[in-house]
């Protein structure tokens, strides 16, 4: 399994006309995505590497029963493409554009959130904009995702950045840990999913076994994470933040990766992390070695559980929290639930880069 | 985009909102000129984009013309918090009887524009929201705006007399109506004074446009400031870069925000110290890296320097032969003067080692070992 996409997932390509929809519409049906059709207003008839084109998202999904769309038209259209797609009744659709005025974005996901509340089922789900989309190794890929970096397995990734993706997912390929779905939330400050949403999903597939959240600076989406963890996740996380040495005021780059206030910081998230019992990594290379570290206890605390049977997670949490605040100055910064974890997790680093190659 | 106070109070009095007579000046000539027209006493006001103006001496009040140039010249002399003043608003003074602070920000928690209200005015807002969190109100505004009637139900509380709920209430309507139309993330008002002749006032004026929607507003780019942007920061955003301008000595040249972001923090993480942040983008052709080294080694030109120069690229859509023409151009064009180390992963990273080979340059890659050896090289250049 995998979340939100698998092999039932019918795409269309909006924008399919353009040199990005066009370009990576090569690179999704080379991966195995099926593909069904594309939209350009004006372009309909015509066809892009094999793939019919239609005027509208309606005569497309009608003519092809797509289920998902995959958005990538410029950006002052990007907003009214999301809305044309949420009432041809798509139910995933994944706004790639980046650029989008918050004015359109805000607008598009209530509209979006509306419609999915009535739904009652969880449908339409807006991702994005400002993503690379999502991959499920080996089965299907929607968005930009370079489906040679990753490998089937049982680790969930979720982030809002790009290429800081597939430098993590390249180095969990490396070190033998595949990946049930790799999901790009974008980098915008109004996006259609959130960390929380992730992680609820990945919580929900039977295949996803570990969870790897990439955050960055700005809002507070990862302190709501951290606290939703704590509540709801069973399955380890673990986190990393980038941005550390971000200045306060100055836009990196994403639209949403700013300080803003004093508040949005790196230290502010990685502490709620720490503070919810989930292990920070420090640096992209330690996220590895950290999953490993937590699939392989995933598996071993059935033992250490008996003395106290189905160990509530606010309970551990709550002592490793206590742990963290004494073990502030620890390097690696574990805030691990084994109490022995923060000490031992540099050489595990130190392993897990080896085991890389 | 920030705006500074007189071009915020422009768009405010665009919008209807009660601003005070003023203008902007460059030197205290012009401060004493603008003095006289108004007629009475003025405020000098430094316009730098930082708060705690008033406590760093860039407010003063002045009686005369006379004093308006004088003034004037005291505030142009300052630097307030690293930055150098180079402009002063001169405004009409108010007699002041009360403080208030309006404000509506984008909640990106709620994904709702939400009205925050004070009574304590004139204060550093945030150190009221960590101090006296209880004393700041916050409404959610509905996508489709605020209406009149919740406008004054949300002001009577604090303002109390009709009179003045009324004129508060038109200007949080009218400060609602600017901040959707003019595609705001922030547009605030602090402090929104009360008089003692019993009008309600904009005293001063902040306002963050949204990057994003820049395209439909042509205004914006005559409200950009050429001298508050470094010549690397200006040629980044000419050419379509993201680039952030830091303090050390170790430039760094990446593709994606998160990535380059991550670099940045690795730099630090073992010891040294990044220049920059900069983005060259999802798909980085030839040209744009050789305008990177030329926006970093420009900056660093102008500043101390740096010591390392460190390509770090994970090549996904971006092409790591593209990033390879683009390094060897570049280094065609101007030779480096500071160590080159080069990161190189994914799409087509083979036939990109071949071309660096060509021109006796190697790559490495590993984003750890790539960091650790531009912080090594970066030393061996101080020593």
């Amino acid at each position: 399994m995998s979340i939100l996409i698998d092999r039932g997932t019918r795409l269309i390509v909006q924008g399919i006309t353009g040199r990005d929809g066009a370009f990576h519409t090569r690179q999704m049906l080379d991966y195995g995505t099926r593909v069904m059709g594309g939209v350009t207003p004006g372009k309909g008839g015509t066809e892009v590497h094999g793939v019919p084109v239609f005027d509208s998202v309606a005569e497309a999904a009608a003519e092809t029963r797509a289920n998902a769309s995959v958005i990538y038209v410029p950006a002052p259209f990007a907003a009214d493409a999301i809305l044309e797609a949420a009432d041809a009744g798509i139910g995933l659709i994944v706004c790639i554009t980046e650029g989008v005025p918050v004015r359109e974005a805000l607008a598009a996901f209530h509209h979006v959130a509306g419609m999915r509340e009535r739904d009652g089922k969880g449908r339409p789900r807006l991702v994005g904009p400002n993503c690379p989309g999502l991959i499920s190794p080996g089965v299907s890929k929607v968005g930009i995702v370079p489906g040679t970096i990753c490998k089937t397995g049982p680790v969930g990734v979720v982030s809002r950045s790009g290429t800081l993706t597939y430098e993590v997912v390249h180095q969990l390929t490396e070190a033998g840990l595949g990946q049930s779905t790799c999901l790009g939330i974008g980098g915008d400050p109004i996006v259609g999913t959130s960390f929380i949403d992730a992680l609820e999903l990945f919580e929900a597939d039977p295949q996803t076994r570990a969870i790897a959240l990439i955050g960055e600076i700005g809002g507070s989406d990862e302190e709501e994470a951290a606290q939703f963890i704590r509540r709801r996740v069973k399955k380890p996380v673990v986190a990393f933040v980038a941005g550390q040495t971000a200045p306060p005021g100055k836009r990196m780059g994403h639209a949403g990766a700013i300080i803003s206030g004093g508040s949005g910081t790196a230290a502010e998230k990685m502490a709620a992390f720490e503070a919810a019992g989930i292990p920070v990594a420090r640096t992209p290379s330690e996220i590895p070695a950290l999953i490993g570290e937590a699939l392989g206890r995933r598996r071993a605390p059935r033992s250490r559980a008996t003395t106290k049977p189905a160990p509530g997670r606010k309970a551990m949490a709550q002592g490793a929290s206590r742990n963290g605040k004494r073990r502030g100055g620890s390097r690696a910064r574990t805030g691990t639930r084994s109490r022995s974890g923060s000490a031992r997790a540099p050489r595990r680093a130190t392993r897990g880069r080896s085991r890389a190659g | 985009m920030n705006l500074h106070e007189y071009q915020a109070k422009e768009l405010f009095a665009r919008f209807g909102l009660p601003v005070l007579p003023g203008q902007v000046a460059a030197s205290p000539e012009e401060a004493r000129d603008i003095a006289a027209s108004i007629g009475g006493t003025v405020v000098v006001k430094a316009q730098v984009q930082v708060g705690g103006r008033g406590k760093a001496g860039g407010i003063q009040l002045a009686r005369t013309p006379d004093e308006a140039f004088h003034k004037a010249r005291q505030v142009l002399a300052l630097t307030i918090k690293g930055l150098p003043v180079r402009r002063v608003l001169v405004t009409q003074a108010a007699d002041i009887a009360r403080e208030l602070y309006l404000a509506i920000v984008l909640d990106r928690g709620r994904k709702l524009p939400l009205v925050m209200l004070s009574a304590e005015g004139g204060m550093d807002i945030e150190e009221v929201a960590r101090t006296r969190p209880e004393r700041i109100v916050r409404r959610p505004v509905p996508l489709d705006g605020i209406r009149p009637f919740q406008a004054r139900s949300l002001l009577k509380p604090l303002l109390g007399d009709g009179r003045l709920v009324a004129q508060a209430a038109e200007v949080l309507l009218k400060l609602w109506r600017l901040y959707h139309d003019s595609d705001c993330t922030l547009a605030e008002i602090n402090p929104l004074a009360v008089t003692a002749d019993g009008r309600v006032l904009a005293l001063d004026a902040k306002v963050i446009l949204d990057d994003n929607a820049e395209f439909r507003h042509r205004e914006w780019t005559t409200w950009r400031d050429p001298e508050e942007e470094t010549p690397g920061a200006r040629m980044a955003r000419e050419r379509g870069l993201s680039y952030v301008k830091l303090d050390g000595d170790i430039g760094c040249v990446v593709n994606g925000a998160g990535l380059a972001m991550a670099t940045m923090d690795l730099i630090k993480h073992y010891g040294g110290e990044p220049a920059n942040f900069l983005d060259v983008g999802g798909s980085s052709s030839p040209e744009k890296v050789t305008t990177a080294i030329q926006i970093i080694t420009g900056d660093a030109a102008q500043g101390q320097g740096i010591r390392a120069l460190l390509f770090n690229i994970f090549g996904g859509i971006t092409r790591c032969d593209d990033v390879a023409n683009g390094i060897v151009q570049a280094l065609e064009r101007a030779p480096l003067q500071v160590p080159l180390v080069i990161r190189l992963t994914g799409t087509n990273e083979e036939a990109a080692r071949k071309i660096l080979a060509a021109h006796g340059l190697t790559a490495t890659t590993r984003m750890d070992e790539g960091v650790r050896t531009a912080i090594a090289k970066a030393q061996e250049v101080t020593a």
